[in-house]
């Protein structure tokens, strides 16, 4: 297959990031292959909430991008590359601007100006939120505007084909995909002079979470597999309010919180009564009492620790795991309008109504900081590979702050588009180096497949997921330790061995969803050894990374930035230094307003 | 989640005396020139269980209620939050998505342990319960339903406007492309009808101060044979959206606007 005289860019992954960068480079004039393995408008980018991040200063408090920089920095515990972050937090009104442009219904203030409301980790009101589905409506945003260029023919949209590997020539230079038709198992090459990966966060390797079920970070462990560095793999936040069940974590947004939502638990433990009769005396604001500066809008990771200290000392609601999250002292109308959407989700799963009574909520599994390893400009360690959005490890840090998100996605999109452009127009296109990789690439592809089809063995693959789900869970969440940890590592180590003694249990292969499974669990195993074990290594305390045994930041070893390379052997880890060439690092204490 | 607290008033009418066992009837097809045909499976109760969670334990050992093994149902899932759209189907006879179809309420409302499971029948059905709506997208193509921008760079803020006029557009924002008022519609059959959704979407974006620049190419979007003249009245979408969307306003409203400015324009010419 030769590749084509026109320059192609292929963008992996159609949520936010995806698709800032798929209009980004249509709009330059280049044609794009938009892979993903959903309908682009139902990507994992619609379940954010809360809103966006940038410091318009409407309320005149005196924000500015310098001080969201400071936050987002500060709340990531030093351990975000500077530089970046302070391009996005600068970057940030305009992409608010753009959205608003582009028709997002954001909430108005009485001067019909976009409103912000406050978010964890601030002082300030950065946030515009367009109601309580702000992911969704700029999900929207961009997939209208997308549309446009599809049908400019610009676009090529490859919706219902999932991602399996990259295409790399001789130099390790990457040149395409394979991707997998999700109905007819079809394996295709997308060549292209360079590819973007937004293929969000892995999410699903913890069983349940908050996220999706197309967040499995297949696709980014494929790239870590073939060559991709990924960095701070073991920093994962753990959403302090997210509503169990079943089937997934429903996120109960920090908007909640960010307008005047409490978190509370009776003082006496195991008190019985109905929330609605314990008095205000009775109840133990823990949050507010502990962090009087930042109260309930303290970071993540703190509130999201402080919630599962207090249930594990016996306080969470009914001698169980959960503790309340009461709106109800605000007038139903505000939240109505400011809050509609997740109090909805709340009186569907649950079935009581938040604005009578208080909600009981429990930390979650939510967010990787870390993922592939990217520099400035977006570019992986592989040449013609890109990164943005929650599958890079950039901008967050050990922490990643409410409403940043979003901007981040935005942010990266924008720049790996420019950056994979410039690089497209120069590489070299020689027939030579091309010749024959897509095939070959084709053919390693389907023997994975045809090997997994034909396996007849005892085991089961969902169970399997479970396992490994319940183990990280437990383990490799909140509070870890290190016995615990290695535990882990040798758990999914067993796993991996009983992986190759499945059986996919679907005779018939017309749109299966057991070959494709199958294959996210074995990427799904490979990251969850990088997580797992980048967290052992780790021998501090640092944002959603806390040990006991070792309970402080450790700035003298452990400011620096885990890089796991895939091997044969497993993970080989190393540790590169964090850029804090703006910000010296300072201690975090949310327990009064930040020092400057 | 875990056993109500004592005295806590709930809105919801709590499941009494719960079966030992739930039977899931699917409508299934293999590919989709294949009849279909129905296979009825049994999971043990369990507080708490929605659709989806029944489908995934299903999924894990695909036996039918009579001992024969069988292949793995297949459907669409992703954000499990009603949110994305995609797990959308007829549930006991009424289209809806699976993730916020709890089996308690299932159970309640039918009074009976069994529940039935069938694809959207007004699109192309792929495989068990997944189906093709991908038509729904190309009917956004047809209304254009996009802001005009004059490029992505730095220009500013969008228009002012009043928090009453971005609630009314956001009503309309939050539409998921699920399909359901297709479904439900009886006019609409073989796509002969572009639908309530895309003529809401169409009227989201009239109702902008930039999008209104573009209105007349809108509205003739709506006025072939697909068009908006095909609605029927029967208001069936806006009884089975999941949003509450005011879709029978938007297509009041849109008429109005096609006659006022498609009709006069066109006189005026």
């Amino acid at each position: 297959m030769a590749v084509s005289k026109k320059m192609k860019i292929v963008v992996v992954g159609g949520g936010l990031a995806g698709l800032s960068a798929t209009m980004k480079i249509a709009e330059a004039g280049y044609d794009v292959d938009l892979i993903s393995v959903v309908p682009v408008k139902r990507s994992h980018s619609v379940c954010a909430q809360g809103g966006i991040n940038g410091a318009v200063n409407t309320k005149g408090e005196g924000d500015s991008p310098w001080k969201h920089f400071d936050d987002t920095v500060y709340g990531g515990d030093f351990l975000a590359d500077q530089p970046p972050v302070k391009r996005m937090c600068e970057m940030a009104p305009q992409i608010i601007y753009l959205f608003d442009r582009m028709g997002v219904p954001f909430s108005r203030t009485k001067e019909g100006l976009i409103d912000f409301r406050r978010f964890g980790g601030t002082l300030h009101h950065r946030t515009a939120y367009a109601g309580a589905s702000t992911g969704q409506q700029l999900l929207y945003a961009l997939d209208e505007q997308v549309r446009k260029y599809e049908v400019a023919g610009k676009v090529t949209k490859y919706e219902g084909w999932e991602m399996l590997s990259l295409v790399l020539d001789s130099h390790q230079v990457c040149r395409g995909v394979v991707a997998m038709n999700l109905q007819t198992l079809e394996l295709k090459a997308f060549p292209a002079d360079a590819v973007i990966i937004a293929t969000g966060g892995p999410g699903l390797i913890f069983g349940k979470s908050t996220n999706s079920q197309t967040c499995t970070g297949s696709a980014a462990s494929a790239c870590y597999q073939q060559g991709a560095k990924y960095a701070n793999g073991e920093f994962i936040q753990v959403h302090p309010t997210a509503i169990p069940g079943e089937d997934k974590l429903r996120l109960m947004s920090e908007s909640a919180r960010g307008e005047g939502g409490r978190i509370w638990v009776p003082r006496k433990k195991g008190d019985k009564r109905d929330p609605r009769d314990i008095p205000e005396s009775e109840r133990w604001y823990f949050l507010e009492e502990k962090y009087p500066a930042y109260g309930n809008l303290v970071p993540r990771d703190i509130a999201t620790r402080e919630i599962f200290q207090v249930c594990l000392d016996g306080y969470g609601v009914n001698g169980e795991n959960q503790v309340y999250l009461d709106l109800t002292h605000i007038p139903a109308e505000t939240l109505n309008r400011k809050l509609g959407a997740i109090l909805e989700i709340y009186e569907m799963f649950v079935g009581d109504d938040p604005r009578q009574v208080p909600m009981r909520i429990f930390p979650g599994v939510h967010y990787s900081m870390g993922g592939l390893w990217v520099d400035y400009e977006q570019r992986t360690n592989i040449p013609g590979l890109l990164a943005a959005g929650e599958c890079d490890f950039s901008i967050h840090g050990a922490n990643r702050l409410g409403a940043n998100s979003l901007v981040s996605c935005v942010y990266g999109g924008f720049v790996a588009a420019a950056s994979a452009v410039e690089y497209a127009k120069n590489v070299e296109r020689k027939e030579t180096e091309t010749n024959g990789i897509y095939d070959s690439e084709i053919k390693r592809q389907q023997e994975i497949n045809e090997r997994i089809i034909k396996s007849e063995g005892p085991e089961n693959q969902y169970k399997i997921h479970e396992e490994l789900g319940k183990w990280m869970t437990e383990n490799v969440t909140v509070i870890r330790y290190n016995d615990r940890l290695k535990a882990t590592d040798e758990k999914i180590l067993e796993l991996m061995d009983r992986f190759k003694r499945i059986s996919i249990n679907d005779s018939n292969l017309w749109a299966t969803q057991a070959l494709p499974h199958a294959r996210q669990l074995w990427n799904m195993l490979e990251l969850a050894r990088v997580i797992t074990l980048g967290a052992l290594n780790r021998n501090e305390s640092r944002g959603a990374h806390y040990k006991p045994e070792f309970p402080e930041r450790n700035d003298e070893e452990w400011l620096k930035t885990t890089i796991a390379e895939w091997s044969a052997e497993g993970p080989v880890f190393s540790y590169i230094p964090v850029d804090v060439s703006l910000i010296p690092p300072r201690k975090r204490d949310y327990s009064k307003p930040k020092e400057k | 989640m875990t056993a109500k607290i004592e005295g806590l008033k709930t809105k919801k009418k709590v499941l009494e005396n719960p079966p030992q066992t739930i039977q899931i009837k699917i409508q299934r097809r293999e590919r989709p020139d294949k009849s279909s045909y129905w296979e009825t499976f049994e999971i043990s109760y369990r507080r708490n269980l929605n659709v989806i969670s029944a489908l995934m334990e299903i999924r894990k050992n695909p036996v039918t209620k009579d001992g024969k093994k069988t292949t793995p149902p297949v459907w669409d899932m992703s954000c499990l939050e009603q949110v994305c759209g995609i797990c959308t189907m007829v549930i006991n006879g009424r289209v809806r998505q699976a993730c916020s179809a709890l089996i308690d309420d299932l159970l309640i409302e039918s009074g009976s342990n069994v529940i039935t499971l069938q694809p959207m029948s007004k699109f192309p059905n792929i495989r068990d319960l997944k189906v093709d709506r991908s038509r729904m997208f190309e009917h956004l193509k047809q209304v254009k339903a996009w802001i005009e921008l004059d490029g992505t760079h730095d220009l500013g803020p969008g228009p002012r406007m009043s928090n009453d006029e971005a609630l009314q557009r956001y009503a309309y924002s939050r539409c998921m492309t699920c399909g359901c008022c297709l479904e439900a519609c009886p006019q609409y059959h073989d796509n002969n009808y572009i639908g309530p959704q895309a003529i809401a979407q169409a009227r989201l974006f009239n109702m902008h101060p930039t999008g209104r620049m573009n209105m007349q190419e809108r509205l003739e979007g709506l006025m072939g044979e697909d068009g908006i003249t095909n609605c029927g009245n029967a208001q069936n979408c806006v009884k089975v959206c999941p949003k509450n969307i005011p879709l029978t306003k938007a297509i009041y409203e849109t008429n109005r606007d096609i006659t006022l400015n498609v009709l006069f324009g066109w006189l005026k010419k």
